[in-house]
């Protein structure tokens, strides 16, 4: 054995072990996350499938959790990296409860945590791969904010991640209004939810919604949307078309 | 086998256009509030203003994760300034801290096209414009972002500004007064949103002067 030699230490960022160690693409998915704010609280819907590639792996995959008492995450993008940000979470909101001081960490700091731990791995080239929405209400004031891969991070009255970005905004822009009630936030963000359904291949139809409010946090149990597919011009697609194929 | 090429980009292109105009004895400071990512609009509602010192504010333009990162550096600087010094830091010094925080990321910048305004010791109004890696300059007016090509011609016509070249070397701030500065912002906005597909929504306008720091805002097109 020989003492003298040098060995790179083993997390070295040198060399092309270390490449192996970095997130290159992601393999297991979720799909968008939609959330407004609404009257009481916070709304926030995804559905449960976990795609790997364009097969549709795991189809009872909850995206959204709780996060103490006065947050909700929702996450799209690599499910494993989604499960350690969890894991990183659940030391924060220990340690947080362990100074039993009668404080706990509201929605706006657990979002500037994970724009920071986002930003952070970004920083090093081994990107934690999502897009995460945060939602909440601390002691009447309602936040929703959210944060992607890179570190970009903003808060609005409602936010969506992926393809929500370009179905569920234009249809929220439109019809959301401050003071929703339950019923018509859950209405609303069922109808964006229909139409990623249709319009996203990689969504499935059986989702859940959150719901975070001063009380606690709620999340319902899965169920699916209706869909109509008897659209005439479904029924013979081909009857107008000109040509061979 | 070739070696793996990254799919993804630590940066991108949050977009949005800002101005700064120096006066006699105030500084205008202006940035439209819209946050985009390619062809898409992220929100209408954000803020690339940011208050680092009692009479110095920047705004910046760029990776929005960068621009964040580099104002919570800037603010944390200046707190640890004032605890050593018991005193606000100065525009000029600022400026010269902002230049070192760029340069520090000579290797990997922080996309972010900033411009410093504010008054200098003497209360007269200044404004730096800077690159993304920290070669910055004192001007009497600048713009940086998306819309700077289309805003700068624009202010080049309206300030006359002498050029720095000239000797004796002759002052750069305006003479307009602030009410005309804030003016002449409104119609920079206004024409820049109609071409640049990345500035509109809204322009959040700060002004600096002797009796402190306001804020206003405008409409703009949404489109």
């Amino acid at each position: 054995m020989n003492f003298m030699a040098s060995k790179q230490p083993e997390n070295s960022l040198l060399g092309p072990e270390a490449d192996s160690q970095r997130t290159l693409y992601p393999y297991v998915t979720g799909t968008s996350v939609v959330a407004l704010k609404y009257k009481d609280g916070i709304l926030m819907a995804a559905d449960m499938g976990g795609s790997y590639g364009s097969t549709l792996r795991y189809k009872n995959v909850e995206r959204m959790k709780a996060i103490g008492k006065h947050s909700l995450l929702g996450a799209s993008g690599e499910i494993s990296d989604f499960q350690e940000i969890l894991r990183y979470l659940d030391d924060l909101i220990l340690y947080d409860n362990m100074w039993d001081d009668g404080n706990s960490l509201g929605p706006k700091e657990v979002h500037n945590y994970l724009t920071r731990v986002m930003y952070n791995r970004r920083n090093k080239f081994n990107p934690l791969w999502n897009s995460l929405v945060l939602g909440g209400i601390k002691n009447g004031q309602k936040y929703l904010g959210t944060v992607s891969m890179i570190g970009v991070n903003f808060e609005d009255d409602h936010v969506a991640t992926g393809f929500g970005n370009h179905l569920a905004r234009p249809i929220l822009r439109q019809e959301w209004h401050e003071n929703l009630s339950f019923e018509d936030g859950v209405k609303l963000l069922e109808k964006c939810m229909r139409v990623l359904l249709y319009r996203d291949r990689s969504a499935i139809n059986k989702l859940q919604i959150a719901k975070i409010t001063e009380e606690g946090m709620t999340i319902s149990q899965p169920y699916s949307l209706k869909t109509y597919w008897e659209f005439s011009a479904f029924e013979n697609p081909t009857q107008g078309a000109v040509g061979s194929w | 086998m070739v070696k793996q090429q990254a799919n993804w980009s630590p940066y991108d292109n949050n977009g949005g256009s800002c101005v700064a105009i120096a006066g006699a004895d105030y500084c205008v400071i202006a940035a439209d509030t819209r946050m985009s990512t390619g062809y898409n609009i992220l929100t209408r509602e954000y803020s690339k203003i940011c208050k680092l010192a009692d009479k110095c504010v920047m705004a910046s333009s760029g990776f929005q994760a960068d621009v964040k990162a580099l104002q919570k550096q800037l603010a944390a600087r200046h707190l640890i300034y004032q605890h050593q010094h018991n005193k606000q830091m100065s525009c000029p010094a600022m400026a010269q801290l902002l230049s070192n925080t760029l340069y520090y990321k000579r290797f990997f910048p922080y996309y972010s096209f900033n411009v410093l305004g504010g008054l200098d010791n003497e209360g007269k109004g200044c404004v730096f414009t800077y690159d993304a890696v920290g070669s910055y300059e004192k001007v009497g007016y600048s713009s940086q972002g998306s819309g700077s090509t289309l805003i700068t011609p624009f202010l080049d016509n309206q300030l006359k500004s002498p050029s720095p070249l000239l000797l004796p070397v002759q002052d750069a701030v305006t003479p307009l007064v602030e009410a005309e500065a804030i003016d002449l912002v409104k119609t920079v906005f206004a024409s820049a949103s109609e071409r640049d597909i990345y500035t509109g929504d809204k322009i959040e306008i700060v002004v600096v002067n002797a009796t402190g720091i306001r804020r206003e805002y405008m409409e703009l097109r949404k489109d």
